[in-house]
């Protein structure tokens, strides 16, 4: 299975035969995660010592829905009546609804808090295995929220968390001097890479090191273009 | 009821491997030894309310029970997205607990007070309000809260009545009479004592007005007079009331803090009587409403 096999999945999300797959900023970055990084399960939701993936840029998930189902998380077919009444997949994630789902999201800037809690409350349970991915948008980035996390995780050297910055230049007031200059002033390890390269996406992630929490940028296409 | 707080919070931490503290500065000092011990359990964010609370919920996440601790105006209002996102719509809890309570805050100002923290608090489903008026009820309140996973919200006072309650969550009679029943909630219970002293009203106290006792409410307001005394924001709980007596006629007197930004300091007991709270005012808007 590679990532263009998640073509089809989301167009029945969608419905949309005119944008390839490529049109979803996230795809790529989410198909390396769950191919070739996670240690997630569909058998074994609950295995305390999995990978937390968090996606708090909850914003069109089609991408990230197509990627569970693709993977085996919930039926494909499930994905033919999004945010139907009684679909448990809608425009924003539900951890209640969706299996595999780790955070409930939509309103931005709640995941990297989430994620800095889960990383803190797997460390302070001695379950020092498992990392905590959390996909953000550079927009996202504007609420101040992030800031308060990305400060706190980095003066504490919280090792175990990864943040994934989707750039695709979205933010109205943009981040000059780079967005992962924001996080390797706060002690990040920080790497900036090409959002459609697979093998550059997962070098990036694999750079994560002792001491520091790590953020990768996985600059896109630029929105709209 | 802060060092009540103190005292149990760090004996859970220290009995219970599921606890856990998230604090933004406020009343760090109290836990450094603590913290010293379980670093990993005691956690200070910073001046970072927002964080703080999305913390408690990624530490909820992974099956810990969070405290997560600051002045209600921080706790509650400055974070009220998280408050709302962060924990139960993830299908997890905390116990948050405040001090700061109202106007407990009078001499440092409107920034520090937070009378609409339970008004907040009660627009979210599922969870309960404790509003203890002794620090002798604190402890088992705290105690009981870990003990399952649900949202908890803990509100602390400088403002005492003079004997704790042990038994609370429900409506307890203190005083009999059959005009009205005045209901004082939390630290309101001492006031309106001294206020309906020689009245022939049933004094009831509850330090837990969510949820709400709607059983003994009824079981109670025989006489249809319900007057509902609150430490927080006028009418917090009349909605409550209404519904539970929605199939009775009956009359509802609700007193509490004003919808007033007063910009004035001075000590919590001339707040008191700026809102009509203390026990002359009190008493005053209770005989002009008794039948």
């Amino acid at each position: 299975m590679t990532v263009l096999d998640v073509g089809p999945l989301l167009r029945r999300l969608t419905g949309d035969e005119k944008h390839a797959p490529s049109a979803y900023s996230t795809l790529d970055v989410l198909w390396v995660l769950y191919d070739r990084v996670l240690r997630v399960d569909p058998h074994r939701l609950d295995d305390p010592d999995r990978d937390r993936f968090l996606l708090s840029k909850g914003h069109g998930p089609a991408a990230y829905y197509a990627v569970l189902a693709a993977k085996g998380f919930f039926p494909h077919d499930w994905l033919d009546d999004l945010a139907g009444a009684d679909s448990p997949l809608g425009h924003h994630p539900d951890r209640l609804r969706v299996p595999g789902v780790e955070i409930s999201s939509g309103s931005l800037g709640h995941g990297l808090g989430l994620g800095v809690g889960t990383a803190l409350g797997l460390r302070a349970q001695g379950r020092l295995e498992p990392r905590v991915y959390v996909l953000l948008g550079d927009a996202e980035l504007d609420e101040g929220s992030n800031h308060e996390a990305i400060a706190y995780a980095g003066a504490t050297g919280l090792d175990t968390l990864t943040a994934l910055v989707i750039d695709n230049r979205s933010a109205s007031h943009g981040w000059p001097g780079g967005i992962a200059s924001r996080f390797a002033v706060h002690g990040w390890t920080a790497v900036t890479v090409d959002g459609r390269d697979h093998d550059a996406v997962e070098a990036g992630l694999r750079q994560a090191r002792d001491g520091a929490p790590h953020v990768v940028v996985a600059v896109v296409e630029t929105k709209g273009s | 009821m802060r060092q009540a707080f103190i005292d149990t919070a760090t004996a859970l931490i220290e009995e219970d491997p599921r606890t856990a503290l998230v604090l933004a500065d406020i009343s760090v000092s109290a836990f450094e030894e603590a913290a010293l011990k379980h670093p990993d359990r005691i956690l200070n964010v910073g001046i970072r309310e927002q964080l703080m609370i999305g913390v408690a919920g990624g530490l909820a996440l992974t099956g810990l029970r969070p405290i997560a601790h600051s002045y209600a105006t921080f706790l509650v209002d400055r974070a009220y997205e998280q408050i709302k996102l962060d924990l139960a719509h993830q299908g997890v809890g905390a116990i948050l607990v405040s001090v700061g309570a109202s106007y407990d805050g009078s001499s440092a100002g409107y920034t520090h007070m937070s009378p609409m923290d339970v008004q907040l608090i009660d627009t979210l489903p599922g969870w309960t309000i404790h509003v203890p008026g002794h620090p002798g009820e604190v402890p088992p309140l705290l105690t009981a809260a870990t003990t399952h996973d649900d949202p908890v919200y803990l509100r602390l006072s400088t403002q005492t009545n003079d004997i704790a309650y042990a038994d609370a969550s429900l409506l307890r009679p203190v005083r009999h009479g059959t005009k009205a029943l005045v209901v004082a909630i939390g630290p309101m219970l001492a006031p309106v004592l001294e206020a309906t002293r020689g009245l022939d009203v049933t004094v009831a106290y509850t330090h837990t007005p969510r949820p709400f006792d709607t059983t003994g409410l009824r079981a109670l307001a025989a006489s249809g007079n319900i007057a509902l005394i609150e430490p927080y924001l006028t009418g917090t709980s009349a909605h409550v009331v209404s519904a539970a007596l929605a199939d009775r006629p009956h009359r509802l007197l609700s007193l509490g803090v004003t919808h007033r930004d007063l910009h004035v300091y001075g000590t919590p007991a001339d707040h008191a009587r700026h809102h009509g709270l203390d026990p002359a005012a009190l008493r005053a808007s209770l005989t002009t409403w008794l039948p």
